[in-house]
């Protein structure tokens, strides 16, 4: 008990006596706010199972068991064997829907690694250059933030076959705009500010200091921002494995699970609208995540 | 419903921050004109890249070589790339995406055929969003912090997370699978099919304007969930900005002096407060139409609603690429069309921002 009394008193110390103190100090005020925060609690809740049932499905199911067609036990309502039934091949539903949770974080990840570099590459330099980099660079962005996303992945899918890949590729291409202009934005208030004039006066190159004095000043609401990202990501995803150019059969994906449960949409009513009720809440889980964490940056700039 | 976010973000756009009114109106046809070439850039970039091969898709793979020679000069692909980009690009300008495979029909006049049906049901949608998410979004904004606001904020949370083509399938399972309140899929019944002569394509103005109740009930009662489904995505965004404005409004001390001043505050919020948060919004429902025009895909699908969306779709899995490419630019140029709109509209409705130029 006093051990925990003495954490708190060292990271809400006023004066902090390093600076590793005084970040983990800010870091736990923020923590504090967020937890007040009921629904963000939610959704973080949903965001942390969503990752461990990624990471421990392998270990709850035999993997060969979300593909495992067992016709004779097709299109069961939930029972003791399959809490949640199976569908039109006999596989079942709550398996893959644990199954799907992996394709589900890969996208999401993927999509993250891609776009966030793509949106500090092109915002820094715009904001701290300016002139006619900015100009360029700002009308690129400008005229890919004017496609329709669903529409352009449609397009692309349709170019480079249907995947998951060229699912990740369609969505990415379609999602880092937004933070282009953030980083740029957020670039444009620091650039004239006096560490960095100090650091120039050091002699750090350009990319110096946009990499350790700028980037990481970006970071955190480049994270709130993907972090709210994150549902439309998921939906979008899922959209275009209802269409069929997402993952392709038997890959165990939600959007797909529901298109090909609608075939059997009137009788057997659950087999299309589970996988549904899963993408619902995971991207629930992302938004209520991405809301609270927003609120807890608005206080601390307020 | 993602590209929508950037509302906000973008009213600030460099077309806006401009001095005389022919520069403002200049500057927003170069942007126009720019965004326009990237479409057609990113639309042939999309049409290179496609690992089929055009030649072998027209003469077969038992061609021989000659023949295979000859078409591909006929089409053009033995010229460099930024010759077949002019190609394509004059092209585009008069309107020429090539023909369908499938109907073998130009694609233009297939697009102008389906337009239309995505259009009626993205009006109703942006009507039902708009007309309850202002009202829903001022409410949420006056009444801060208490239990209208929580309902209204997590009942938009929870449309923003809904996956449409779901919410369509539980629709369609609930409303006319069990409940029979409205018609299942499709536009109109069987046989009301062709009863009613097309003039502008939107079969509840075509029967009104032909008099006919029942066609009109007809299509009413088949447009009347997919569009309240679309509506409430669009609802759940409009409400949402609705709130942000209208906070930052309510914060003014111009609210304080009118209130100071005895006017009720019922006139003081939606009359001057919700007056001055219309500029912000006419972007929000340009960018709102936009979104509901990509929902659209989606939600034509499950309500085999025949429409752009289902087109394009029916076509990308006919390796049609032509239509798929043409209905990408259609959308693509309405949205840039919106976006010009947004862009005009801006000073009819700010004072201020007319002042200014």
């Amino acid at each position: 008990m006093t051990d925990t009394v003495a954490w708190r008193g060292w990271l809400l110390d006023p004066a902090p006596a390093s600076r590793r103190q005084a970040r983990l100090g800010r870091w736990y005020r923020s923590w504090v706010a967020f937890r007040r925060n009921g629904l963000a609690m939610t959704g973080l809740v949903i965001v942390l199972a969503l990752a461990l049932t990624a990471v421990i499905a392998p270990l709850i199911a035999d993997p060969a068991t979300a593909n495992l067609q067992v016709l004779e036990d097709r299109l069961q309502p939930w029972s003791v064997a399959h809490w949640l039934g199976t569908d039109e091949l006999g596989r079942d539903i709550l398996v893959r829907i644990l199954f799907g949770a992996r394709i589900t974080l890969t996208i999401v990840a993927l999509v993250s690694l891609i776009v966030v570099p793509i949106g500090l590459g092109i915002g820094l330099p715009a904001g701290y250059f300016g002139g006619w980099i900015d100009a360029v660079l700002m009308r690129i962005t400008d005229i890919f933030l004017s496609f329709p996303r669903l529409v352009l992945a449609l397009a692309f899918a349709a170019a480079l076959g249907p995947g998951i890949e060229n699912a990740v590729i369609a969505i990415s291409l379609t999602t880092w705009p937004p933070y282009a202009r953030l980083a740029r934005a957020e670039t444009l208030t620091r650039r004239r500010a006096e560490f960095i004039e100090a650091a120039e006066l050091q002699g750090a190159s350009h990319l110096r200091i946009l990499l350790t004095q700028i980037m990481p000043l970006c970071l955190p609401s480049v994270i709130i921002r993907l972090t709210l990202d994150m549902a439309g990501i998921i939906l979008t995803a899922a959209g275009l494995g209802f269409l069929g150019l997402g993952a392709q059969p038997p890959a165990a994906e939600w959007g797909a699970m529901v298109s090909s449960g609608r075939q059997v949409l009137l009788d057997q009513w659950w087999v299309a609208t589970i996988p549904g009720i899963a993408i619902f809440i995971t991207s629930l889980g992302f938004n209520l995540l991405g809301d609270g964490l927003r609120d807890v940056a608005d206080s601390r700039s307020a | 419903m993602t590209v929508a976010v950037d509302a906000a973000t973008r009213t600030d756009g460099w077309a806006r921050r401009s001095a005389g009114p022919l520069r403002h109106a200049a500057k927003i046809l170069l942007s126009v004109a720019l965004t326009f070439l990237g479409l057609t850039c990113v639309t042939f970039f999309i049409g290179r890249v496609i690992p089929i091969d055009p030649v072998l898709a027209i003469v077969g793979d038992k061609a021989s070589l000659e023949t295979y020679n000859r078409v591909k000069i006929e089409i053009g692909l033995d010229q460099p790339i930024p010759v077949q980009y002019w190609r394509f690009l004059g092209k585009v300008m008069q309107g020429d995406f090539g023909n369908s495979v499938i109907t073998a029909r130009p694609v233009l006049e297939d697009l102008l055929r389906v337009f239309p049906a995505t259009i009626e049901l993205s009006m109703f949608a942006l009507i039902i969003g708009v007309v309850l998410g202002i009202p829903l979004g001022v409410i949420a904004a006056t009444h801060r912090g208490r239990w209208q606001d929580q309902v209204i904020r997590f009942g938009s949370l929870l449309g923003y997370s809904m996956p449409v083509f779901w919410l369509g399938l539980v629709g369609l399972l609930a409303f006319y699978a069990k409940l029979g309140w409205v018609e299942g899929p499709g536009r109109l019944d069987v046989g009301f099919d062709d009863i009613v002569p097309t003039l502008t394509g939107l079969i509840t103005i075509d029967s009104l304007i032909e008099g006919d109740s029942d066609v009109f009930w007809n299509s009413v009662s088949h447009l009347v969930l997919p569009s309240s489904i679309l509506g409430y995505l669009s609802l759940a965004y409009v409400a949402r900005m609705t709130r942000s404005f209208m906070l930052g409004q309510l914060k003014q001390e111009y609210i304080l002096a009118t209130l100071a001043k005895g006017l009720s505050p019922f006139r003081v919020v939606w009359v001057h407060a919700l007056g001055n948060v219309w500029v912000q919004l006419v972007t929000v429902i340009a960018l709102t139409f936009g979104s509901l025009l990509e929902g659209a895909v989606l939600t034509e699908t499950v309500f085999a609603w025949p429409g752009l969306g289902l087109y394009m779709k029916n076509s990308l899995f006919n390796a049609d690429l032509n239509a798929v490419l043409g209905g990408t630019m259609l959308v693509g140029v309405v949205y840039i069309g919106l976006n010009m709109l947004s862009d005009l509209l801006y000073p009819l409705v700010d004072p201020r921002a007319r002042e200014q130029r």
